[in-house]
């Protein structure tokens, strides 16, 4: 592995979406206007604003995060640059290594935006700060990423890769407690979201968001979240073979 | 004869089920250009990732520059060119090879030289996308040629690309050839045969021979190379 060729891949990765000016606007402006509109689809119910509201900034990270990889991921595939890659003096975990750089350097800017409109236009309040919420943001967009590269390698077509974001996105967003509290579902869907990272990436979020003490499960969360993103990146560079048939 | 830079024995392919390549052997001498010619579909393209090192093999033994292909050590001694453009559409030119320079470890100077060998100074800026065909080809071969590798395998380097600059990319490979480097490089036009130092001649799957163009001419009495790869197909069809 080497710092120079992951810069480079990084660096290339911003080219790419920098150049599409759609995307990028896209990636900016769709999670600000989804946290306007929830502001005022709850306009008669701030408390339920103020509770989904701020974790709402942190999930949004997540979910594009993971869209977007997965579509780049397979692009490479499909398009024959990873097969000139893996030709090349290139480790695995540069690839890897390089989007998790670009896309966290994206997901910090989406973040930071989602949070200045959420927290200084639309009232939003973090107990333990708003800085907490955008940190937290950034490492899921990270999972996301992760989890995104690990299914590229099981689309061929885009149309099938779109899919995995219902198929894999949805059903964690709406086990994780965001919704319904996870004592109140059927006890076999609780055990289920125990064993889904986003359910601790909600968790730390809905912390960060309540005047309670954070105390030891927050530091449990992000364990998981960071041994969730290590797996699923080690599963990716599984995908990635130097040799195909 | 100096030594060999590919040598292959009995090597097998299977490809989605169907055997592509079934116990093919040859040597390629270094610093000779190659051309590997035959009828689509015959194994060409899978022969040569067999040699760059990503085709999943079956049985046989590949040896380039004196290691089994597809060794870390290898990637920055080889320069291969898939038959579909592998480069980025959405960035430009110069940042396409920016980045591949960087992964090997090549300056500016080296970038300016490959896109004045493809044709292609003055028009870093542009984006990939709006190239046309014959111009993302040269972008490809570019890439290619980047890391200066001592074999370079080009899957059809020169399709879609007019006259002129077809005559001057085989000169570039002349050259090359001539300060050592070994080229193995795929064609469907036979009038590029000629080009060669040898020539690899294959038909579903196997070797039917490893000659120079004036033996071809020779063996078949046909003075057009075309013909005489039919004359040679033809005959072992018999």
């Amino acid at each position: 592995m080497s710092a120079r060729i992951t810069l480079a891949t990084a660096r290339r990765v911003l080219w790419q979406i920098r150049r599409d000016r759609r995307t990028v606007a896209l990636l900016l402006g769709v999670p600000v206007g989804l946290l306007a509109l929830m502001r005022y689809i709850f306009d008669k119910q701030p408390t339920t604003f103020q509770a989904i509201g701020a974790p709402m900034c942190g999930l949004f990270p997540f979910s594009i995060m993971f869209l977007v990889t997965s579509i780049a991921m397979l692009r490479e595939r499909t398009s024959g640059t990873l097969e000139r890659l893996m030709s090349l003096p290139l480790a695995k975990a540069d690839l890897l290594a390089g989007y998790g750089i670009a896309f966290g350097l994206l997901a910090a800017l989406q973040a930071l935006v989602v949070c200045l409109v959420g927290f200084l236009l639309l009232g939003l309040h973090a107990a333990h700060g708003a800085w907490l919420i955008g940190l937290l943001a950034v490492g899921n967009a990270v999972l996301g990423m992760a989890l995104g590269l690990f299914v590229s390698a099981f689309a061929r077509t885009e149309f099938q890769a779109v899919q995995f974001m219902p198929a894999i996105i949805f059903p964690q967003l709406l086990l994780c407690g965001l919704f319904v509290d996870r004592h109140d579902m059927a006890s076999a869907l609780y055990g289920i979201s125990s064993a889904l990272p986003l359910t601790y990436a909600y968790d730390a979020l809905a912390r960060a968001t309540q005047p309670l003490p954070l105390g030891g499960r927050v530091a449990l969360d992000v364990a998981v979240i960071v041994a969730a993103t290590l797996i699923a990146l080690a599963l990716g560079a599984f995908t990635l073979r130097r040799r195909t048939a | 004869m100096p030594p060999a830079t590919i040598t292959i024995e009995d090597l097998h392919v299977v490809r989605g089920g169907r055997p592509v390549l079934h116990g093919l052997s040859l040597q390629v001498a270094r610093g000779s250009v190659t051309g590997l010619l035959g009828p689509s579909g015959c194994g060409k393209s899978t022969l040569m990732r067999a040699i760059v090192g990503v085709q999943i093999v079956q049985a046989g033994q590949v040896s380039v520059l004196g290691e089994r292909a597809g060794t870390p050590r290898l990637r920055r001694r080889v320069g291969y060119l898939t038959q579909a453009p592998s480069v980025y559409a959405d960035l430009s030119i110069g940042e396409n090879l920016r980045y591949f320079a960087a992964i090997l470890g090549v300056g500016g100077r080296r970038i300016t030289e490959v896109v004045e060998t493809v044709g292609l100074a003055g028009r870093e800026q542009q984006v990939v996308s709006s190239l046309s065909g014959g111009e993302l080809s040269r972008v490809s071969l570019a890439t290619a040629l980047l890391g200066e590798p001592e074999l370079l395998v080009l899957d059809e380097p020169t399709v879609g690309l007019d006259p002129v600059l077809r005559a001057e990319l085989w000169g570039t490979f002349r050259e090359l050839a001539q300060a050592g480097n070994t080229l193995l490089i795929s064609s469907h036009v036979m009038d590029e045969a000629s080009e060669c130092d040898e020539l690899l001649l294959m038909r579903e799957g196997e070797l039917l021979e490893q000659i120079t163009p004036e033996q071809l001419r020779t063996r078949t009495g046909e003075q057009d190379l075309g013909r005489a790869f039919l004359a040679i197909i033809g005959r072992v069809a018999r």
